[in-house]
């Protein structure tokens, strides 16, 4: 058996590592190496060292760019995994125990099915959903459903508020995926410790921080991570939703979205890339950053 | 359903596909070209043959010749059932190989640079590639035979001698060795206020020609519970834009946008400009409310055909976009835009008219003659007609249409049109040739239109991003006469 190992399993591996290699490594060299030219996406280019470097330091869009990932970075990760910690938690423990298992509340095999039902969307089908929901006038869905005497909410219209409009997108689409998978995380919690707990007369507010919480730090930290990602992404609602592309007055302007306009646009693919490389250490360095504050010791269940 | 989830999303093998999102989620840039940098040395097997008076090109007769056409507003008919039998009838024996895209960037851009591009491309669309940068890396090429050649059912005339003045010059660009033509601009727009007539008449309406009145008439449609005025702010701000600049023209002639055009320092803050700027910001303060920022062009031109929106602005495709919302008491109409002082330069009716849509002979394509010849027959009256019938848009073959009723919206553009006589003017390329700078605008427009009217924030913004492009040595410049 043993002799028939390697080519087994080179076997299977050949054909996905080359395609990893060709599509994302080598995708992925050639923008490090564009990043270093003036290539305009058409013809040839000449090399121009760290210029584009120089003039994204200086670009104040890019630097707009870059506070609004901040903003959604800050806010996308904790909104969405608090609500889908809490959902998860009041869909498998919230009901509490009954003939010594513990359940969820009533209909929770409902919702369970209902919470994942925006993760089965396509994003450009949420984004122009809820290009309805937020129009800015009467024939709005919001708009419609508030009293007729008031002034229209503006929504994505609104320079204030038109970014927070998207973060809303982002976490309604993103929650039932973590519903589901804390569920999962809560579902491997052994009976027994809950159990215990609720011998000791823990309330439920009690289990879920002593409890489920630290049980579930592990994936608590990936869906930080994932979603801090995501954070960093936000280009298809961005480019759907908004006004003018990232309006109004660059309010929702985003970096995956610079690159965009930069790459296919203005014609100044190697700008484009060099912002795609900023973007590429930035993501690296969060979900670095993130492993490590986050650390802790397994508990042992 | 835990239990699947439990198996599939252990820790590691999730922190493996959050990196590989991460990965994907940084856009590659390089990879969106199959072949970075390629295609750089000239092709030189292209088909040629002997050029004569029947085949003023020199053409191979015996080469096929591939067409792309992009599947948008105009359709494709007048590519399949008028412009390719007409050119099968000349040269039987060349191939025509025909395709439709709507997307010409994504299946175009990596045929040019890897060298093996259609011989004939139209240009257009939301996925347009840049038509400047093109140019630049030498992908086009230079049309200054086919416009020198006869034209193919106009005897005794080149084809530059059928077509209306300023329609060459916008696709001319600076290349080494001077300036070229590179593009046929095909389909011919007429820009103005589009109205209902049949509601103006209801009324007793009457267009305006003065300021004076126009703001008079937005009082009177005001208080009838119509909005007097709108565009939309999130996809079209373009149209408003162009309202300004027209105006601004009118003010001052055609010779202050193209100051605009050269990058000149002040052009923007130049008197007319800000004219302009402040008279149109006016409108949007007093006629316009907020939500139409949030709008997008489908919903602002509907609300119109519903007598919801009086006057829009807008260029001549409008009435065939709009063909199927349409109903019995709705005709469009168009008028010039009102002068804007008493002392504007242009009369009330002068107005901007452009030719548009792209159509180019790649120098990547193995028949570039047979691409150009293609478009000869395009520019021949007999297939100008059949493309202004097809899509009720007209054609810079000047007088194709002419003496034919096609639609009311065609004809009311035809009458300013032959109104304005000899005040039509091209406007202004900044837009196409500066992309960055026309983004700006959009933001400037509707920062001005929506935020208060502030002609000399919106001339203050503009200048210093014009200023920017003239300064950054990464974009290419042009310049116009």
């Amino acid at each position: 058996m043993r002799h028939g190992k390697y080519p087994f399993i080179i076997g299977f591996l050949a054909v996905p590592v080359a395609l990893y290699a060709i599509f994302v490594v080598g995708a992925y060299l050639q923008m490090f190496q564009l990043s270093l030219t003036d290539w305009s996406g058409y013809g040839t280019f000449k090399n121009v060292g760290f210029d584009n470097f120089v003039k994204l330091w200086n670009d104040e869009v890019v630097w707009t760019a870059l506070r609004h990932n901040g903003y959604l970075l800050l806010l996308l990760p904790i909104v969405t995994i608090v609500i889908a910690l809490v959902f998860a938690f009041l869909l498998n423990v919230g009901g509490g125990s009954k003939g010594g298992m513990t359940q969820g509340v009533w209909g929770s095999k409902v919702y369970r099915v209902v919470f994942f039902f925006p993760q089965l969307l396509a994003l450009a089908l949420v984004a122009v959903i809820f290009q309805r929901v937020y129009g800015p006038d009467k024939s709005g869905m919001i708009n419609g459903l508030l009293p007729d005497s008031w002034e229209p909410w503006l929504f994505l219209a609104d320079e204030n508020w038109a970014l927070t409009c998207i973060l809303i997108v982002l976490i309604w689409q993103a929650v039932g995926f973590y519903v589901v998978l804390f569920s999962a995380g809560m579902g491997s919690i052994g009976q027994e410790i809950y159990e215990a707990a609720a011998l000791d007369g823990a309330t439920r507010i009690t289990l879920f921080f002593k409890i489920t919480m630290p049980l579930l730090w592990g994936n608590i930290q990936v869906a930080w991570i994932y979603l801090g990602i995501a954070a960093f992404d936000a280009f298809a609602l961005v480019n759907i939703m908004t006004v003018n592309q990232g309006g109004p007055n660059n309010s929702t302007q985003v970096l995956s979205m610079q690159i965009y306009l930069n790459a296919f646009k203005y014609s100044q693919a190697g700008y484009a890339s060099a912002i795609g490389v900023v973007l590429f250490f930035l993501a690296l360095s969060f979900a670095w950053l993130t492993l490590r504050v986050t650390r802790r010791d397994n508990v042992q269940a | 359903m835990s239990d699947i989830t439990k198996s599939e999303l252990d820790r590691r093998s999730l922190l493996r596909r959050a990196a590989a999102v991460g990965l994907a989620a940084t856009p590659a840039v390089g990879m969106l070209s199959a072949c970075v940098g390629g295609g750089s040395e000239e092709k030189n097997d292209q088909a040629t043959g002997t050029k004569s008076a029947d085949n003023p090109l020199g053409i191979d007769t015996k080469a096929p010749v591939e067409i792309v056409i992009f599947d948008g507003g105009l359709g494709t008919k007048y590519a399949t059932d008028v412009d390719t039998p007409m050119y099968k009838k000349k040269w039987p024996e060349s191939e025509v190989k025909y395709s439709a895209t709507e997307q010409i960037a994504t299946t175009i851009k990596p045929r040019l640079n890897s060298g093996t591009a259609p011989d004939m491309i139209n240009n257009s669309g939301a996925d347009m590639m840049d038509f400047g940068a093109i140019v630049k890396a030498g992908q086009a090429a230079d049309l200054t035979d086919l416009f020198a050649a006869p034209s193919f059912d106009v005897a005794g005339k080149t084809v530059a001698e059928t077509l209306v003045p300023g329609a060459i010059e916008q696709g001319t660009y600076d290349v080494e060795g001077g300036r070229k033509p590179f593009a046929v601009n095909y389909s011919f727009t007429v820009f103005g206020m589009y109205y209902n007539k049949k509601l103006f008449d209801k009324n007793g309406w009457t267009v305006p020609t003065t300021w004076a009145d126009f703001t008079a008439l937005c009082d009177k449609i005001k208080a009838a519970g119509i909005t007097p005025f709108a565009y939309a702010g999130a996809n079209a701000s373009y149209y408003m834009v162009r309202a300004i600049m027209t105006s601004a023209a009118k003010i001052g002639t055609e010779q202050v946008l193209k100051d605009l055009d050269n990058l000149k320092p002040g052009a923007w803050t130049a008197p007319a400009i800000k004219q302009a700027a402040e008279a149109w910001g006016q409108i949007g303060v007093k006629y316009m409310n907020k939500s139409f920022l949030g709008l997008r062009h489908t919903e602002v031109q509907l609300q119109q055909n519903q007598d919801k929106v009086a006057f829009y602005p807008c260029g001549s495709w409008l009435e065939n976009e709009q063909a199927a919302s349409i109903t019995p008491n709705f005709e469009y109409a168009v008028a010039p835009y009102p002068s804007v002082t008493t002392s504007d330069q242009l009369p009330a009716t002068a107005i901007n008219a452009a030719a548009g849509e792209i159509y180019f002979a790649s120098t990547k394509g193995s028949n570039v003659q047979g691409g150009k010849e293609y478009l000869r027959v395009m520019l021949s009256k007999a297939a100008a007609l059949e493309f202004t019938k097809l899509t009720k848009s007209l054609t810079v073959v000047a007088g194709a249409a002419d003496g034919q009723t096609i639609s009311p919206g065609l004809t009311s553009g035809n009458d300013m049109l032959t109104k304005a006589g000899k005040d039509i003017f091209m406007g202004y390329l900044w837009d196409t040739w500066y992309k960055k700078m026309n983004d700006a605008s959009l933001e400037a427009v509707n920062a001005l239109m929506f935020n208060g009217g502030d002609a000399q924030k919106f001339c203050d913004t503009m200048e210093k991003v014009a200023q920017d492009v003239a300064k950054d040595s990464s974009i290419s410049k042009n310049t116009r006469a």
